[in-house]
């Protein structure tokens, strides 16, 4: 009955988000197996005596409101008062069209548009074409049990999910391994013969590539033609565009409905909800969209009184018309793009003096003034010193770029009204929507550069330093500078992520600091016009604002920053010295940096030489933990007596966040990173985590106490009981589970307070790195 | 400016920036609370001069037997608290200095306590049996200083998972590489495959020493029969008894790493059973004193 997932593929989860939207159908929807769903709804339809006319093709629709006919493949007919249209955008299959897409062999069409069950097909050579979520998703449900190659235009995989992305990339590493899959980059496909396709690569040669069966996933189109000839008028000619459609759904055919996919909506539980929306306008009941409710749960009468003072009560419609009229950040959205964002969003009216964050605060999202004014307390010791900012301006843009702390303590200096939209969803904004991401990246560069550079600097130099300025974005381990380089001597303020620099001694590579965002390098071979002194290289996935020199010295015309330039200058410089005769340490700062230690907030360090092995802080996190253990002591590696244990870093830009489909993953006002209640146990985040340190896990049964397991021997005692009697005995669904440095217990984590020897302890790695530094020099 | 984290937040406040031992917690701070005692034990004793010489029942010998035994019952309370992990902060490395040193000062409690007055009866079984405790616990001490460096030397970074998978590794090698010998050589080699020889009992895992090493016997056996061996089989049997040197090596640090996590462990099953049978002979020894005497 439903076609889009009765073609998922076997036993495929279904998700049901956004999980904060509530469900006005009957019809039961939650995250569970193609299967179920399917049942459940058979179920409810059956009892509800829908009246169903299974297996009928719809060819075309005429007439008018009222009186519709509806002609089928068979050359029956039927009658309608009002048509809705969900048949989405799969129908339309987009297929091969080179020579041989149509070929038969061994019985079967070579060339197929659909998996139904990967399970079905063994020991055959397959090729995948089309690298979207469907594309990646079949050759992983088939690399099990065939040899499965997957045919590239380009060679990475842009258009997938980030998680699928991820699991290709890794079943490409496997190779010629079980589960392994072959990535054939850069080709077309050219022709199809019977046991191979023949494709040709970008030099214009022919590459045969051998293979019994071809599924081709290359996306699908809305059928416009059939649309167009029911009467229905498309935005505009490109080939993705959508039938344009009113605020209740209904086309330019008063009667003719569109919902789903079809209008724009890809998500289930929106079909679901606008099909009873619609029938509902269709009985001229006029009922707010589902998502009312939340919206008007983040209006006050103050709020309301600050939008439009002649009224007491507005709609959502009305609400996003004013942030589009007030918000120039927003204003190439679709009203109903901004209306979900909203749902993720806070409005505060702030008075005077009330702060909006302080400096130092964990930085989750990033505001915008609708109304009133702001001022930025861009000198600590000096709080009248402000930056004010003004309606339609934004702040806190930061938190998108690194996951740091605030740098700066904002306070309201009118009455204000100011719009908060979480970092997750800012995120996915600038990567669908250009402008958003121009007028951000636009605005964030003049601020880093004022704020760490040059606060006081005036405004028209700013405009020329900052129309001189480039982003750059590196790769983890690519080179920002080179030790011995004459040629460039540009300044990087790095903004995203953090840089390691090194200095060749005796002909080896020595780190000698870590570089976070917020600094700058490369300012010492610009005053003493010198070649460079150091390497300098991304740690993680870095961005850096590059600075030329000859904007850079027009910005020392700042007298506040020469002087602080100078200081920072010979303060390396003695550094360097002094490191130089340390190899050692910079081994050891090499090897955390290579371990992602530079990327965390906080992580568990066991010095092995004081470390007796006896796993009592693994026992701790079980037994704090409803016995699951967070920790696994042995895993992870060892520099010299140095141990970094699998356990989270609580990092910087988490990647345990980028792709969570119920927002269950969040930063704790002090910094730790959890995993709450909504997860759904989709996994994720455990695939995204470099680190390990997620798994999925169903919770243990109920064990006797301590005492009964000291006194009288029952139970497995303290820990996660890992016997095979302890494993089957769990109950539930998984779930991800992961340090969350014990935030709701008192004492901190209990790793720490649990061992004996004083041999783990949770640092923040700058801080370790200096007071290590200090040991050793 | 940096806007680098350089204060460190709340949440750090409160914990330790770098390892310390727990010999050296807080500064030797134990250390000193023991010496301190010890001191005003020593002083005791010296002070009071009884009728007929120092013992157990002189109103010092009362004072220093109640320290002592209350000293007893808060050390053995230590194993139950390390295994309270929920009960509010305070680190554990603490609480073991506590225990260590007062553990320490507890001979020069207990022995002046005694008034050196040693015979064979309940009495003098409970000192022993305390200072068979107190020394399984020194060797305690010192096994925690040597062999956690020790272990870390010997792994060179691999889990004990990866030092087992090396071996199956080094057996298939084995397995396949032996084939085209002789026999005899043919059995040694399979039987070193079979009989790996680690594990075992505890005197064999303490001492890492296993004299029936199937291992050890392919290598001698192959050593013996150099000389005779038909010049055909010069290359394989090279590479078999290179593979055999590998896997003897590796099996010298699986062993090694399991003596190591034995020593580690090992003092505890004296600790912990005297320790009990040191509470009984105690209970005892109180009861005796004060309700039969």
């Amino acid at each position: 009955m439903n076609d889009t997932i009765f073609k998922y593929q076997k036993r495929k989860l279904v998700m049901a988000t956004p999980v904060v939207l509530p469900l006005r159908s009957d019809l039961d929807f939650k995250e569970e197996s193609r299967e179920e769903v399917i049942d459940s709804w058979d179920q409810v339809t059956s009892e509800a005596k829908v009246n169903l006319r299974l297996s009928a093709e719809v060819n075309s629709i005429k007439g008018k409101k009222g009186d519709f006919t509806v002609g089928l493949a068979d050359g029956s007919s039927f009658t309608a008062e009002y048509v809705i249209l969900a048949i989405g955008v799969q129908g339309n299959l987009n297929k091969l069209t080179i020579p041989g897409a149509d070929l038969v062999h061994n019985g079967h069409p070579i060339v197929q548009y659909q998996l139904d069950d990967p399970d079905e097909y063994k020991g055959e050579e397959i090729l995948i074409v089309g690298v979207g979520d469907a594309g990646i998703e079949n050759a992983l449900g088939l690399a099990p049990n065939n040899i499965v190659s997957v045919v590239n235009t380009n060679d990475d995989f842009p258009r997938a999910k980030p998680a699928n992305a991820a699991l290709i990339q890794n079943a490409i590493k496997k190779g010629d391994e079980p589960g392994g899959i072959h990535h054939i980059t850069k080709v077309k496909v050219k022709e199809i013969q019977p046991g191979k396709m023949m494709l040709e690569a970008a030099d214009g040669a022919i590459v045969e590539a051998p293979c019994d069966r071809v599924i081709a996933r290359i996306g699908a189109q809305p059928p416009r033609r059939f649309l167009e000839s029911c009467g229905i008028q498309f935005a505009s000619t490109e080939m993705n565009a959508i039938p344009e459609v009113s605020d209740t759904y209904e086309s330019q055919v008063e009667g003719l409905y569109i919902i789903g996919a079809l209008a724009g909506y890809p998500l289930i539980k929106n079909c679901l909800n606008q099909g009873f929306e619609a029938v509902e306008y269709i009985l001229d009941n006029r009922i707010p969209p589902a998502d009312e409710p939340l919206i008007q749960e983040k209006l006050n009468p103050e709020i309301i009184r600050m939008l439009n003072p002649a009224k007491t009560e507005i709609t959502g419609a009305e609400l996003i018309g004013e942030i589009l009229k007030r918000a120039p950040l927003f204003s190439a959205l679709r009203p109903v793009q901004l209306r979900e964002f909203l749902i993720h969003s806070e409005l505060h009216n702030k008075k005077p003096g009330e702060v909006v964050f302080e400096r130092n605060e964990f930085a989750n999202s990033v505001y915008t003034i609708l109304e009133g004014e702001v001022g930025i307390q861009v000198n600590p010791e000096d709080r009248s010193e402000m930056v004010r900012l003004g309606a339609g301006e934004f702040f806190g843009e930061m938190a998108l770029i690194s996951g740091r702390r605030r740098t700066t303590t904002v306070v309201a200096t009118k009455p204000s009204l100011l719009l908060e939209v979480d970092r997750n969803t800012m995120v996915k904004l600038v990567r669908s929507e250009p402008s958003v991401k121009q007028a951000i990246d636009g605005a964030a560069v003049v601020r880093q550069i004022k704020t760490y550079l040059a606060p006081d600097i005036d405004d028209r130099l700013l405009a020329d330093v900052v129309a001189s300025t480039t982003v750059k974005e590196f790769r983890a381990n690519d080179t920002l500078i080179k030790q011995g380089d004459t040629e460039d001597d540009s300044v990087y303020l790095i903004r995203k992520g953090h840089a390691v620099v090194s200095v060749q001694v005796g002909g080896k590579e020595v780190p000698i600091a870590y570089v976070q965002a917020g600094n700058y390098v490369g300012e010492m071979a610009l005053l003493m016009n010198q070649p460079r002194t150091a390497t300098v290289k991304a740690g993680v996935a870095t961005e850096a604002i590059q600075i030329s020199s000859s904007a850079f010295r027009s910005l020392l015309e700042d007298k506040e920053l020469h002087h602080q330039i100078n200081e920072k200058v010979q303060d390396r410089l003695i550094t360097n010295e002094q490191l130089r005769d340390n190899i050692a340490n910079g081994d050891l700062i090499s090897f955390l940096a290579r371990e992602g230690v530079g990327e965390a907030t906080d992580v568990l360090l066991i010095d092995e030489s004081l470390c007796v092995r006896c796993d009592n802080c693994e026992k701790a996190c079980a037994e704090t933990h409803h016995g699951i253990s967070r920790l696994n002591r042995e895993a992870g590696p060892t520099y010299n007596t140095l141990h970094v244990p699998t356990s989270c870093r609580h990092c910087e830009d988490p990647h345990c966040m980028t792709d969570c489909p119920p927002d269950a993953i969040h930063r704790a006002p002090n910094g730790e990173v959890f995993i709450n209640d909504q997860c759904i146990g989709c996994g994720n985040c455990e695939r995204n985590c470099p680190y390990g340190v997620i798994q999925l896990a169903a919770m243990p049964t109920k064990k006797p106490g301590l005492l009964s397991w000291l006194l009288f021997g029952a139970g497995p005692g303290p820990g996660e009981d890992k016997s095979p009697d302890g494993l089957a005995h769990r109950v539930g669904s998984r779930h991800a589970v992961k340090c969350d440095l014990c935030k709701d217990i008192d004492g901190g984590p209990a790793c720490v307070r649990a061992c004996p020897t004083g041999a783990a302890i949770r640092v923040e790695p700058a801080a370790f790195i200096d007071v290590m530094r200090q040991a050793r020099l | 400016m940096s806007v680098s984290d350089s204060s460190i937040g709340d949440r750090l406040a409160s914990r330790p920036g770098q390892h310390v031992s727990f010999l050296v917690y807080d500064r030797y701070r134990w250390l000193k609370v023991a010496a301190i005692i010890g001191v005003i034990s020593i002083v005791l004793y010296l002070v009071n001069e009884p009728y007929g010489g120092p013992y157990g029942g002189s109103w010092a010998g009362y004072t220093l037997g109640t320290v002592g035994a209350l000293l007893i019952f808060w050390l053995t309370w230590f194993g139950y608290r390390k295994r309270r992990y929920d009960e509010g902060p305070g680190m554990l490395a603490s609480r073991l200095s506590a225990h260590v040193y007062l553990g320490l000062v507890l001979i020069i409690v207990a022995t002046l306590h005694t008034g050196f007055q040693f015979h064979w009866n309940l009495h003098t079984l409970a000192y022993a049996l305390m200072c068979f405790v107190i020394a399984s616990g020194i060797f305690g001490i010192v096994f925690y200083s040597r062999y956690p460096r020790l272990m870390t030397e010997n792994r060179r970074n691999m889990t004990r998972r990866q030092m087992l998978s090396s071996l199956v590794a080094i057996d298939d090698q084995l397995r396949r590489e032996a084939r085209p010998l002789d026999d005899n050589s043919a059995a040694l080699v399979e039987r070193a495959i079979e009989r790996p020889a680690i594990g075992g009992s505890t005197w064999r895992q303490l001492s890492g020493r296993y004299s029936d090493c199937a291992t050890a016997a392919a290598i001698a056996g192959f050593d013996a029969t150099e000389a005779e061996a038909p010049a055909e089989l010069e290359d394989v049997r090279r590479r078999v008894r290179v593979l055999l040197d590998q896997k003897a090596a590796l099996l010298e640090q699986i062993r090694r790493d399991l003596s190591y996590k034995a020593m580690m462990d090992i003092w505890l099953y004296v600790h912990v059973p005297f320790t009990f049978a040191l509470l009984a002979a105690l209970i005892a020894h109180i009861i005796s004193v004060f309700f039969l005497f």
